[in-house]
């Protein structure tokens, strides 16, 4: 029964976009639908959860064709953690959405449902065809959300956003083809351990791994992130960073785990990349002179200590991986929810415009020094214990040099973050709540005419949006409603800090059903 | 051999457009990288060692492997699609894109 409804994970948000593509008003029950969808689907991920506790692999084969030539929908432990992680931050961050008023834009919410069923279906799908598919329906929403919402740089962002991930799909592509050349079968179960066997399928996969690793923003294919992340809007920014690249790094600990086994000729070389990920990603964001870049960086870097769990392939370092990938969703959106709030109120982002928050915004203040503190890895918060397994797992595999890493890039996120809490949060107050039309809309008008002109819908909207603010509240402070969603998700980080025992042994239970892959090859084809 | 010639050609014709200033010359040149998978898919197929999918032709296991021509399929309406989309994207943009002058 639970595994039956594995593919409405996928289809029913869909199918609300589709609904909601065509049927616009009333705006309330627009957003029930909105919610609501999503609201069932982390329901359903908690069930996954439960079900999927132990070891027990859940499939649902499409169309009731045997396994193996059936298109099939598998959810083991890990895909339900994740399930349940990106359901639960779509909802915060649509709620955000909502209370900053970015969905009286009728397009967000369709294009959003759209994005978040794709990121289901990649979570869930067990075919490598399945996979490219789903990934591309998350990302043409995306396109469309990126160069929709945001500042005046709106149209340059999604310029680079677009062509650099249509070339990442391009190769991605290129790779399933070589697959299927080279073994004649797209099927995760059917291509288990097949990379350790045969040098071609290795070639071939690894042509995958590295269209996942240029979406994921390992460096050195990270410049895009930096570059398009702090020029949307900051609800879809907020977006994106829980969930875009952790996709594909979902994809890649899968693949790395089912397709190759674990082989460890390759692990040296990964550990060194996710070394340079996250030195370089800690080190350009202390430079960086908006609260968005300085995250977006913050951003690279963790994907560096997320990528090091499968880079020390073993139960330790898969566990710690996972522990650490759900950690830095949670705290990465809360952190760009905070900034959102304050560019919502404030009108800007930039480090040296703001000051003095602290004292006026102490919510705020709260909920982004916690998601801070957790980033960098300062005990009670999730940070910390998803930094002390990862050192663990490094001590236990010897990689001493990964664990100095880890350490001195904590360092450097220190500085960054302190850098932001500094100029933003204390000092002198340097602005007062934005009351005038919204520093985007000004230098907007002035700036780009005729991007405003070449895209009208957008402007008037953005407008409108500020406008309607102006209307409806007296502007002074930050509103508690608009600060809840970071602070829920600072709460939530602090709950798996306090409470790390339980959540490590779900993530020990997904690491089991990575290093042994047998139940889940039983569960999709039978043997 | 002629596949793998095409492939080549289409690969190298869309790399250098997709290096090229404008976004409108970098959608063409996806368009051509995405032909370039088509065929790349189809030869994965198996060609050579593949009769025509005729009935009585030939024995059912010599027959053309429909998956990759399903996922053809399934690539080419992706790459309609965003064709589309980078060109509406280099219309609405046009004003504010300054990679198309030279620095």
């Amino acid at each position: 029964m639970i595994a039956t409804a594995l593919p409405l994970v996928f289809a029913a948000p869909l199918l609300a976009s589709a609904i909601l593509m065509v049927v616009h008003r009333p705006i309330w029950a627009r957003r029930a639908v909105l919610v609501g969808t999503v609201g069932a689907v982390l329901a359903y991920g908690v069930v996954l959860v439960a079900a999927t506790n132990g070891g027990t692999v859940l499939v649902a084969d499409i169309g009731l064709w045997p396994g193996g030539i059936a298109i099939p929908f598998v959810a083991d432990m890990f895909s339900a953690l994740m399930v349940t992680a990106t359901a639960l931050l779509t909802l915060v961050c649509v709620a955000f959405g909502i209370v900053a008023g970015e969905d009286e834009q009728h397009y967000f919410a369709p294009f959003v449902l759209a994005l978040y069923g794709g990121v289901a279906g990649a979570l869930l799908t067990g075919d490598l065809f399945n996979l490219f598919v789903c990934i591309e329906v998350m990302l043409l929403p995306s396109y469309v959300l990126i160069s929709m919402f945001g500042g005046e740089n709106r149209l340059k962002a999604g310029r680079i956003y677009i062509t650099y991930n249509l070339l990442a799909s391009a190769v991605f592509l290129f790779g399933v083809a070589f697959v299927y050349g080279v073994i004649g079968t797209v099927n995760f179960a059917e291509l288990a351990g097949a990379a350790k066997e045969s040098t071609a399928v290795a070639v071939a996969m690894g042509v995958v791994l590295v269209a996942l690793a240029m979406k994921s923003g390992v460096v050195p294919v990270h410049g895009w992130l930096p570059r398009t992340y702090p020029e949307t809007s900051p609800a879809i920014a907020a977006i994106f960073s829980g969930l875009h690249t952790k996709v594909g790094i979902y994809a890649i600990y899968r693949l790395y785990a089912l397709v190759y086994d674990g082989d460890e000729r390759f692990l040296g070389f990964a550990v060194l990349f996710m070394c340079l990920t996250m030195a370089f990603g800690a080190m350009s964001a202390v430079g960086e002179d908006t609260i968005r870049s300085v995250l977006a960086f913050n951003m690279v870097s963790g994907i560096g200590y997320i990528l090091l769990g499968v880079a020390l392939f073993g139960p330790l370092g898969l566990a710690a991986g996972i522990f650490y990938l759900l950690h830095h969703m949670v705290v990465k959106t809360s952190l760009f929810l905070s900034a959102g709030a304050v560019e919502v109120r404030y009108g800007t982002q930039r480090l040296d415009e703001l000051g003095g928050l602290a004292g006026r915004e102490p919510l705020l203040a709260f909920a982004f020094v916690g998601a801070a503190l957790s980033l960098i890895g300062m005990p009670p918060f999730s940070g910390f214990a998803g930094k002390f397994v990862l050192l663990q797992a490094s001590f236990a595999e010897s990689a001493y040099f990964a664990a100095f890493i880890i350490l001195a890039a904590s360092l450097l996120t220190l500085l960054s973050m302190g850098r932001v809490w500094n100029s933003v949060f204390w000092g002198p107050v340097r602005r007062e709540p934005d009351d005038t039309t919204g520093t985007a809309a000004v230098t907007g008008a002035a700036d780009t005419d005729a991007v405003v002109a070449g895209n009208g819908e957008g402007g008037a909207v953005l407008q409108k949006r500020r406008t309607h603010a102006k209307a409806t509240s007296p502007l002074t402070h930050v509103s508690p409603a608009l600060a809840a969603p970071a602070l829920v998700l600072t709460l939530v980080s602090l709950g798996i800090g306090l409470g790390a025992e339980g959540l490590l042994n779900l993530t020990q239970q997904a690491a089991a059903g990575l290093t042994d892959t047998s139940s889940y090859i039983e569960a999709v084809i039978g043997r | 051999m002629t596949l793998a010639l095409g492939i080549g050609v289409l690969v190298a014709g869309g790399v250098f457009l997709v290096l090229q200033r404008g976004l409108v010359r970098i959608t063409f040149g996806f368009v051509l990288l995405g032909h370039a998978a088509n065929l790349l898919f189809l030869a994965a197929g198996g060609t050579q060692r593949r009769e025509p999918p005729i009935e009585g032709t030939a024995a059912l296991g010599q027959m053309a492997d429909p998956l990759p021509q399903a996922f053809v399929l399934t690539a080419i309406v992706i790459t309609f699609g965003i064709t589309i989309y980078l060109l509406v994207l280099a219309a609405a943009g046009k004003g504010d894109d300054d990679t198309e002058r030279l620095p």
